[in-house]
Order: structure tokens, then C-alpha cells, then sequence
């Protein structure tokens, strides 16, 4: 079950895959949201304690996606970044160095408050609020898409960390990070591994995608 | 005559002593003979515990002895002595007893016409007032724990410290045990080192180990010491509150407030009441009940619990002492040794738990020599009238629990070397002799001491790329915090307390009610009405950590759950509970016993009513699953780890899911599918064979250890709850417990922090030595297995107590989905 799941929208194709990303077949794109890198460092610098070993991970994941699917762009749907400048972001830029072809574009998010210019000196293309390819648009918070949608346009967003809880006979449950898709839209979960979880609720009509471990799994 | 009796006459001959009783002469005041001893000790050089009731004149045990001894130093001039420095230190868990004690000291001080000055320092203290204390030291400083760790951090404490006699440690017994006990023995550690010949003593309550306590305590001097127990008796009389009628299930906190009305006749004949209840949330309720059952008693009656604004904290203390009211609904709050007078009656209101705290707050009542204790119990669930009934026989046996100091709290450690860090610095290796000179610490190996060092100044690991880590730094051998912003996060920080995060609640015309915890009023929505400080408000919006509110008018409202508050019951109890079951339906049965005949009667009649030599086993088959319940009346505590082996064993006959609740009486093991326990296997799953192991194995598939780690994250200084004035950049270090857990387990799983939640889990709730014991008693006790066709007396408030579950499961994740997604369909 560790391989990606395909979810059509307008006879588009995305891979949805448990490392926390979509992969769009058609634009060679690869789409994932709240990545929060410099993170750790950002507490760190204030003394607080937390291995700094789940950014690295985060990073790894990141560029080894990078890597295999050979994406023409990646597309970050907002808090590329969690915070000011600390030493990790230097990791990062190491890095990005090696991927020189790669183009990665930001939405930004309400976590981005970097300043316009050491994106532009890392390469990064900004978009401050929305972006949009042929009918598809990505924005950081979905509680914002109302007005900008219309009928026939798909909105990517983030911002939340969604996730799913399972209940069961028994007093049964479990809690994961999911993909969560109403008719038009989809929220990202966090690809971030140091961000929590909010639960959402969802309707009959919508889908859920729930990332166990290194299995994505559609639930009913 | 006695070694003890020629000592004191010999004392008699002493200056301070002459003048000291004199003036209890004057006053027409006896000494009991424990103070005298007490007074001898003290100017002998002694350190010590004192072990006495409250209300028996221990503040003058130890009060008295210090002014003996300095009006025996300073002979000539004691009367016109001025700016001594500070000669006495008195640490006291509770703010509200430093304003009770700082008064009887200084009438005292005032009718000898001393010089010097008493003066308190906690939480409440102004900046005023710090500022005064920082310039000239009072010679009496009342503290908190946390206060006094927090004078640490600033530049020359030790010079506050320099001309110090006597510490003392009031109410020990309520210290030790706790973090805030380690806090203690660190800060004692330090302070012994800031003057020469520091006498420390210790004041308790009775506990079993007063020993240890002893020994705790001193630890850091290096000395033995003596203790001097008071030979006071003082009567107590316990009356059970008995309901008319008694449902024959028992449902958890209902039962109490159907019995509100009992209580007004007996506020009415007593002076004043004092009404203890478990929870403040439950404080709440029972304060608008009461008004409501009894709207002449507005007025009179008042809230107190450590949510409340504290001018109003303080107003009802002084009320109480001035008998102005008639009762005051409180919580642990009141529990410690306040003397109000006018108290002649204490109510307690659910299990207290423990004989010892049953005990003191009955002390709370009746508080002179002579005079008698009277306490009612007030049953919450039909099934304490069993815990009353078993109090009753506790009390007359004696026998009273110990408090097991804590060891290896490296939280505590770290955040006390950050708090040295942040005044004057230190150097580690005389640090650490003087850690290791604590009882908390003696076992620390140099290992973790470099763990530790190495946590504060490289966050960790040793120091790499990418990583400005930023705490602790090393300067000229002396470990420093020299960034201001780290230094003052840290000292809003200092203490052990560990409370959720607490956001203010304020009116929107103004006007500060109290505080709430976050998790409460995370899942309200505005409109919603709750009620706080014994006022029903509206939610009308949160903004930047307040709570912004209007009155309401309306009838129903939500009371907030505080998390904290649920004791566990001890094994003392514990014990003489199983065997009070026993009486159940004979004729020995006590009034409470008899009262609860029909539940008995029906838990006879569907399964079996427990006896003390057996260990009764249910199950049960419902709608919600199949239901294992087992009844050792051994404590939530013992409950808890007892309940994670056994559903750790039955996972290992064949793949299972476990949803765990627990109650003081038993707990319950709830799956999906049939249990696989009977006759054949019963003994083995409950056998001592590879207990340890079982042990281990257990907690790591179960929530405690992330539980405690939600404690040693805020004290250990990796939760970070934001502080005025810091907006964005705040939000951007928040993070919660349960997260930092899960990203320790996976990415620094060996982390010193994470160590010793597990550690605490297994020391604190996975007691070996208790679970053995408990064992050992089930493998000889006749096991009795039934299998009731609905829910029993005793399984029902297990089986609705959805709070505090547990987990435990040994099939594939992938497996759980899929038939969770099955049963949904």
C-alpha cells in the first residue's frame, strides 16, 4: 500500500502519496503545504530543546521527492518557512543548491514573514496570496477561497494540518494525517512531522485520504 | 529526671529563654512539652522535624526557639538590634498560610518590642515590596518554593542569605513527594552553602515515614538530626451524611448534589463550615447549588479555590478568620494547616482518598486543645458510602500512609541550574557536589550530570552545523543565560506546578473574574455560558490569552473540568475497603453498609459481591463490546499498571485492541471481540512471571508515559505558553506536549527527558515492589469468575467513566482501519 493513489479532478492527475505530497502528472508538478522549515531552529534559538533531527528528516523527504519523481516545479502552498531567519535555513539553501534546475513557487502563508528579498536571493518565486494554473488555484487558508471560487475552479489549500479520527467498536480510535477533499477543494495535510493535528469532520460527499505510517489509505 | 528534663532546665538559665517565657506568662500561655523541646533543640545548634497537628502551636515550636536564640546571641541589645538581615527563612506550600503565620509572628514580635521586621514573598508580593526586600532583607521571610527559587536568579543572592539562622519547611509532609519537595531539597542544597552552620527544620503532619522525612530533609547538611513528635490527642468524630434513597446504580457525581439540602441544617448549627470538595469544577457547582437551595445563605457563603482572583481569596480568608461567614465551599486549597478559629465544622464532599488527608481536614475543624474534630462525609456516588464505612475503621486502626519522595526529577534539575544560570551563574563541579548532596539527586551518575549540562548549553547533542541552539552558554568556567529575553522566560516560568495553559477571564465593560484552562474553553463557541468564581458569563470572545466575557441570566450553564485533581486512592484505604465489602449483608454491616442493601442485593443477584480474600472477574457483552472487568480495590494508580500487563498478556494470546478505563475499586478491559480469559488461563495472566519485563513491555504501548511527559515538557522548560507583549514570534514557540512526545519517541528517542517520563511511569505507577504485592495477594486469593447477563452495580461507573482511557493493541494498524471501516458500513 506504500505506493501513491490517484485522485482525478477534471481529468487532471494527481498521485497522492503517503510522504505527505501530490504529485500533478500532467503539469510534472509536485504540490505539498506547510512544510515549516526552521522550525526546530527557531525554538532551539530560544533555548528550547527539540531534536533537531525531525527538521533534517523533513528536508530529506523534501528534496529525495525532489529527486525520484523529477518534478518540473514544486509548488509550496504557504508556511514554506515557520519563522525569521535562524542557521537551518542555511541547510536548507545547501540543499536547494543541488537542485538547480528545480523551480519551487510559494503561496505564502501566515508563517512566511521572511523578507521578500531572501526569497528572491534563494530562488524562491512568490506569490503573496493566490496562484492558479487553468482551472486549478492554490491558496494557503481555506477559510479564505469563498470569493475567489467559482463553479468550475479547484482550490489546493493547507494551513490547517487536517486529520482524521477513526472510531471503532470498543471504544476504538486512531488519529492520522489525512488528504481531505470536498467537491472543490483539497487540504493538504502538514508535511511537516513537527505540527499536530486538527480534526476535521467530513460530509458524505467529501474524501478522505488517511496517511498510517508509510501507507495512504482512501477511506469510505 | 530525664537527659531531656535536665536539658531543658539548663535552658532555663538562658536569657532568651527567660524573656520568651516570660512573655507566654504574660499571656497566661502553657508550652506543650514538644515546643519546649523543640526551643532546647534550637538553641543547642539542632536541626530536625517536628512532628505535631496544625493548631497545637507549631509555628511557635520552631517561631519561639529563633528569637530565644537571637536575643541569647545579642544579649545587650536585642531590644534596639535593627536591619539583622535575615535570620529566619520559613517556606510554606500555601500563600494563603503565609499571611496567617506572618501575623502571629509579628504580634508577637510587636508585644516584645524586637526590631525586626516579618515580611512574605510569593506570587501575590508587589514589585514595590520585592524592590523594598532586595534593598534591606527582613529578618523573617515567609516563601513559596517557587519564590524562593525564584530570589535565585537574582545577582548576589547569596548575600541575602549570608546572615541566616533557621530554615524551615512548614508542612513537609505536603512537600516531600512532590517536585515541589525537590525544588526544596535543591534550593536547601544551595542556600546551606550561603551561611555558615544553617540549622534547618522540618514541620509535619503525621505520616508513615517520618524518617525518611527526616532524613530527606536534612539530607543536605549532612546531619541526623531529631525528631519531636507532639503527644497530642485529638478526638475526631466522623458523621456519614445517608441518603433516603439510594439508586441501585451508582453514577459518578450525581448522587452528591440530589443531597445539597442535608447540608444547610448543619451549616446553620455550626459557627462556620468549611466544605471540601475534590475538584475546583465541582467547587463550582456546589456553590450555586447551595445558593440555590438555600438563597438566605447569599452572603454568607463563599468560593475558594486556586482559580480565584486572589483579592477575593484574600478577603474570604480574612472573612474567616472574623467569622463573617458561615461556609466556605473549597477545594485543596484550604487544606493545610490555616488556623480560622471559627471553624467548628468540615464537610467533605466525595472520597478524600487517603486516611491522612481525611485526618487533616478533619483537623481543620475544632483547632484548640480540648476541643473536639467533627467532620461529615458526603457521599458523591452511592458506592463511597463503602469508603466512609472503611474510613470510619481507618481511623480508629491508625494507620496512616507514607509519602514517597521523588527521585532523579532531572525536569527539576534543568530548570533549576537554568534558574543559577540566570543570576549570578555557577560552576559546575561545586554544583554538583551540592546535587549530590540531595536525597532527590544522591543516585545521579556523572553521565546524566553531563546530560544535563550538555541539554542546557548545546540543546542536546554536541554542538554541529546548522544549529544556533541558544541557552545556557559557558563563560570563564561559569555556566551564564546572558540573553535578557532567554533570562526573563525562564523566571516566568520557574516552578512544578503543571497546570493546563491558563488564559485570564475578564468582562468586556472590565474587571478580572479568574482564570480557565485552555482546554476547557478551547472547545466552547461563543454564546456559550460557563460558570467561574461563582458567576454565570457568556462567551463572548477570545482575545490574545483573555477570555473576554458578559453576564448571563441564563439557567444552565457548563461548569469547567479542571484535568488535574483526580487522586488516586491509597493501599491503606485500599485495604480496609475490601475488607468493609466483606460486611456487605450480614449482620456486622455498619449504617452505611445497610443503606446500600438493595445494590448489594442486585449485585449478588447478577454476579458476586466480592469478599476479602477473593478477586471477583466479570464479563459482560453489550452493544459497545465485550467487557472485561476485574476488582483488586487497589487504587486508580495500581489500576492503571495492573490493567496495561493484563491487556498486554491477553494481546499476546492472539492480536487484539484494548480501550482501558479505571476506577479506585477496579478497571475494565473493553475490545471488539470476546476476551480470551477463563478458568484455564485466569492464574497465569494474573502470575509475578516475568513481571518486569511485562512491565515494560506494557507502557510502551500505553498513554502513561506520554501523560507524564506533558509535566516534565513545562517543568523541564520545553513548553513555552507565551508571555505579554511577545505576539508573533510567540505563537511561533508553541507546540504541545503530545507532539513534543511524538517527536522525541522518533527522532531522539534516548532524550534525558524522555528517559524519565518513562522512568516515572515506572517508578511512580508501575511500582514493582506494589504491583508484586498486589499479585502476590491475587495468586492467594480465590479468583471468581462471572459472566452477568447487563452491567453491575460495581462495573457501572467504570464502564460510563469515559475519562482517561487508555490504550493497548497488538494488531496491524492496517488491520484496525479495515474493520473499523467494516463495522462503520
Amino acid at each position: 500500500m506504500s505506493v501513491p493513489l490517484l485522485h482525478i479532478i477534471h481529468d487532471q492527475h494527481f498521485w497522492l502519496s503517503p510522504q505527505r505530497s501530490i504529485y500533478w502528472e500532467e503539469e510534472k508538478t509536485l504540490i505539498v503545504s506547510d512544510t515549516h522549515f526552521g522550525k526546530t531552529g527557531h525554538f532551539r534559538k530560544s533555548g528550547i530543546a527539540v531534536p533537531q533531527q525531525v527538521y533534517k528528516e523533513d528536508l530529506q523527504r523534501f528534496f529525495s521527492l525532489a529527486f525520484e519523481l523529477k518534478p518540473e516545479r514544486i509548488l509550496v502552498v504557504g508556511d514554506f518557512f515557520h519563522s525569521t531567519v535562524n542557521e537551518e535555513h542555511n541547510l536548507f539553501l545547501k540543499w536547494k543548491y543541488d537542485f538547480k534546475a528545480l523551480q519551487i513557487t510559494l503561496i505564502k502563508g501566515n508563517h512566511d514573514i521572511l523578507s521578500n528579498s531572501w526569497y528572491e536571493n534563494a530562488g524562491i518565486q512568490l506569490f503573496e496570496h493566490l496562484y492558479t494554473i487553468g482551472s486549478f488555484s492554490f491558496q494557503h487558508d481555506p477559510a479564505e477561497n469563498d470569493k475567489a471560487q467559482n463553479e468550475n475552479s479547484f482550490i489546493f489549500s493547507g494551513h490547517m494540518h487536517p486529520g482524521i479520527q477513526m472510531k471503532g467498536i470498543g471504544k476504538q480510535s486512531l488519529r492520522f494525517p489525512c488528504f481531505y477533499f470536498t467537491k472543490n477543494q483539497c487540504i493538504l495535510p502538514a508535511f511537516s512531522k513537527f505540527s499536530g493535528l486538527a480534526i476535521v469532520k467530513p460530509k458524505k460527499q467529501d474524501q478522505v485520504y488517511a496517511i498510517a505510517d508509510e501507507n495512504i489509505i482512501k477511506l469510505a | 529526671m530525664t537527659d531531656a528534663e535536665i536539658q531543658i532546665k539548663e535552658m532555663q538559665a538562658n536569657k532568651g529563654n527567660d524573656i520568651i517565657h516570660q512573655w507566654l506568662k504574660q499571656h497566661q500561655l502553657t508550652p506543650f512539652q514538644f515546643q519546649e523541646q523543640a526551643w532546647t533543640a534550637i538553641l543547642n545548634g539542632q536541626s530536625g522535624l517536628i512532628n505535631a497537628p496544625t493548631g497545637c502551636g507549631k509555628t511557635y515550636s520552631v517561631f519561639l526557639g529563633a528569637l530565644m536564640q537571637f536575643i541569647q546571641n545579642n544579649p545587650k541589645n536585642w531590644e534596639s538590634k535593627k536591619n539583622n538581615g535575615l535570620q529566619l527563612l520559613w517556606i510554606t506550600p500555601l500563600r494563603a498560610l503565609a499571611k496567617d503565620i506572618g501575623r502571629a509572628m509579628e504580634e508577637v514580635i510587636e508585644q516584645l518590642g524586637l526590631p525586626w521586621k516579618v515580611a512574605i514573598r510569593n506570587g501575590d508580593t508587589s514589585t514595590a515590596e520585592r524592590a523594598k526586600q532586595k534593598k534591606q532583607m527582613p529578618e523573617v521571610l515567609i516563601i513559596t518554593p517557587e519564590s524562593l527559587h525564584l530570589l535565585l536568579t537574582q545577582k548576589n543572592y547569596p548575600n541575602y542569605f549570608n546572615s541566616l539562622k533557621i530554615l524551615v519547611v512548614d508542612e513537609w509532609h505536603e512537600l516531600m513527594g512532590s517536585k515541589r519537595g525537590v525544588q526544596t531539597e535543591l534550593a536547601i542544597s544551595r542556600i546551606a552553602h550561603c551561611t555558615n552552620h544553617l540549622q534547618v527544620w522540618g514541620i509535619s503532619a503525621t505520616i508513615g515515614n517520618l524518617v525518611e522525612a527526616k532524613n530527606v530533609l536534612l539530607s543536605p547538611l549532612k546531619k541526623e538530626g531529631i525528631i519531636i513528635k507532639a503527644q497530642i490527642d485529638k478526638p475526631i468524630e466522623v458523621h456519614t451524611i445517608i441518603p433516603n434513597e439510594i439508586d441501585d446504580y451508582p453514577w459518578a457525581g450525581h448522587l452528591g448534589i440530589k443531597l445539597a439540602h442535608t447540608l444547610i441544617p448543619i451549616i446553620a448549627e455550626s459557627k462556620t463550615t468549611l466544605i471540601f470538595i475534590n475538584t475546583r469544577g465541582m467547587s463550582e457547582t456546589w456553590y450555586q447549588t447551595l445558593l440555590t437551595v438555600a438563597p438566605e445563605l447569599a452572603g454568607a457563603i463563599a468560593l475558594h479555590h486556586g482559580s480565584i482572583e486572589q483579592e477575593l481569596r484574600l478577603w474570604v480568608e480574612d472573612a474567616l478568620h472574623t467569622q463573617k461567614l458561615k461556609a466556605v465551599v473549597c477545594t485543596a486549597s484550604l487544606d493545610l494547616g490555616v488556623d480560622f478559629r471559627p471553624v467548628d465544622t468540615v464537610i467533605q464532599v466525595g472520597s478524600p482518598k487517603g486516611i491522612a488527608r481525611f485526618l487533616q481536614r478533619a483537623g481543620r475543624s475544632g483547632h484548640r486543645p480540648g476541643e473536639i474534630s467533627k467532620i461529615y462525609f458526603l457521599p458523591t456516588h452511592s458506592l463511597e458510602l463503602v469508603e466512609a464505612a472503611a474510613l470510619k475503621t481507618a481511623l480508629i486502626e491508625g494507620n496512616v500512609e507514607s509519602k514517597n519522595p521523588l527521585l532523579l526529577c532531572f525536569d527539576v534539575l534543568l530548570q533549576y541550574l537554568c534558574t543559577l544560570a540566570t543570576g549570578e551563574g555557577f560552576n559546575a563541579k561545586k554544583i554538583y557536589e551540592e546535587v549530590k548532596s540531595t536525597h532527590c539527586f544522591a543516585d545521579m551518575q556523572e553521565q546524566e550530570w553531563q546530560e544535563i549540562l550538555q541539554h542546557i548549553t548545546t540543546g542536546g547533542n554536541a554542538l554541529q552545523a546548522y544549529d544556533d541552539y541558544k541557552k545556557v552558554e559557558i563563560i570563564d568556567g561559569i555556566f551564564k543565560i546572558t540573553s535578557r529575553r532567554i533570562a526573563m522566560r525562564h523566571r516566568m516560568h520557574i516552578g512544578t506546578i503543571v497546570s493546563d495553559a491558563m488564559l485570564k477571564v475578564k468582562f468586556l465593560s472590565g474587571g478580572y473574574i479568574g482564570v480557565i484552562e485552555e482546554y476547557f474553553i478551547s472547545r466552547l463557541t461563543p454564546g456559550d455560558v460557563f460558570t467561574l468564581a461563582g458567576r454565570t458569563v457568556e462567551l463572548v470572545m477570545i482575545k490574545e490569552m483573555t477570555v473576554l466575557v458578559k453576564k448571563s441570566t441564563a439557567k444552565k450553564s457548563l461548569i469547567p473540568a479542571w484535568m488535574g485533581g483526580r487522586m488516586s486512592l491509597t493501599a491503606n484505604l485500599g485495604a480496609v475497603l475490601r475488607r468493609t465489602f466483606s460486611a456487605a449483608l450480614t449482620p456486622t454491616a455498619g449504617i452505611e453498609l445497610k443503606s446500600l442493601e438493595q445494590l448489594f442485593l442486585l449485585q449478588k443477584q447478577l454476579s458476586h459481591i466480592p469478599q476479602h480474600h477473593e478477586l471477583l472477574i466479570e464479563q459482560i457483552e453489550n452493544k459497545d463490546g465485550y467487557h472485561l472487568l476485574v476488582y483488586p480495590f487497589e487504587g486508580r494508580q495500581v489500576h492503571e499498571a495492573l490493567s496495561a500487563i493484563l491487556a498486554y498478556r491477553i494481546a499476546q494470546i492472539q492480536p487484539m485492541s484494548f480501550s482501558i478505563s479505571m476506577n479506585d475499586y477496579g478497571f475494565e478491559l473493553l475490545s471488539d471481540s470476546p476476551i480470551p480469559v477463563d478458568d484455564s488461563n485466569v492464574r497465569e495472566l494474573f502470575s509475578a512471571n516475568h513481571l518486569l519485563q511485562h512491565i515494560q513491555q506494557s507502557i510502551n504501548n500505553t498513554e502513561m508515559a506520554k501523560r507524564k511527559f506533558r509535566d516534565i515538557a513545562v517543568i523541564g522548560g520545553l513548553i513555552f505558553q507565551g508571555m505579554p507583549g511577545e505576539k508573533t514570534k510567540a505563537k511561533h514557540l508553541q507546540s504541545s506536549a503530545s507532539l513534543l512526545f511524538k517527536v522525541f519517541e522518533e527522532f531522539d528517542s534516548n532524550n534525558i527527558l524522555l528517559r524519565q517520563a518513562y522512568n516515572e511511569v515506572l517508578e511512580q505507577q508501575m511500582d514493582e515492589v506494589r504491583l508484586r504485592m498486589a499479585l502476590q495477594r491475587i495468586a492467594e486469593s480465590t479468583i471468581v469468575l462471572r459472566f452477568p447477563k447487563k452491567l453491575t452495580p460495581l462495573s457501572f461507573p467504570i464502564v460510563v467513566d469515559g475519562l482517561n482511557r487508555n490504550n493497548l493493541s497488538s494488531e496491524k494498524l492496517e488491520d484496525r482501519i479495515k474493520k473499523m471501516q467494516q463495522q462503520l458500513s
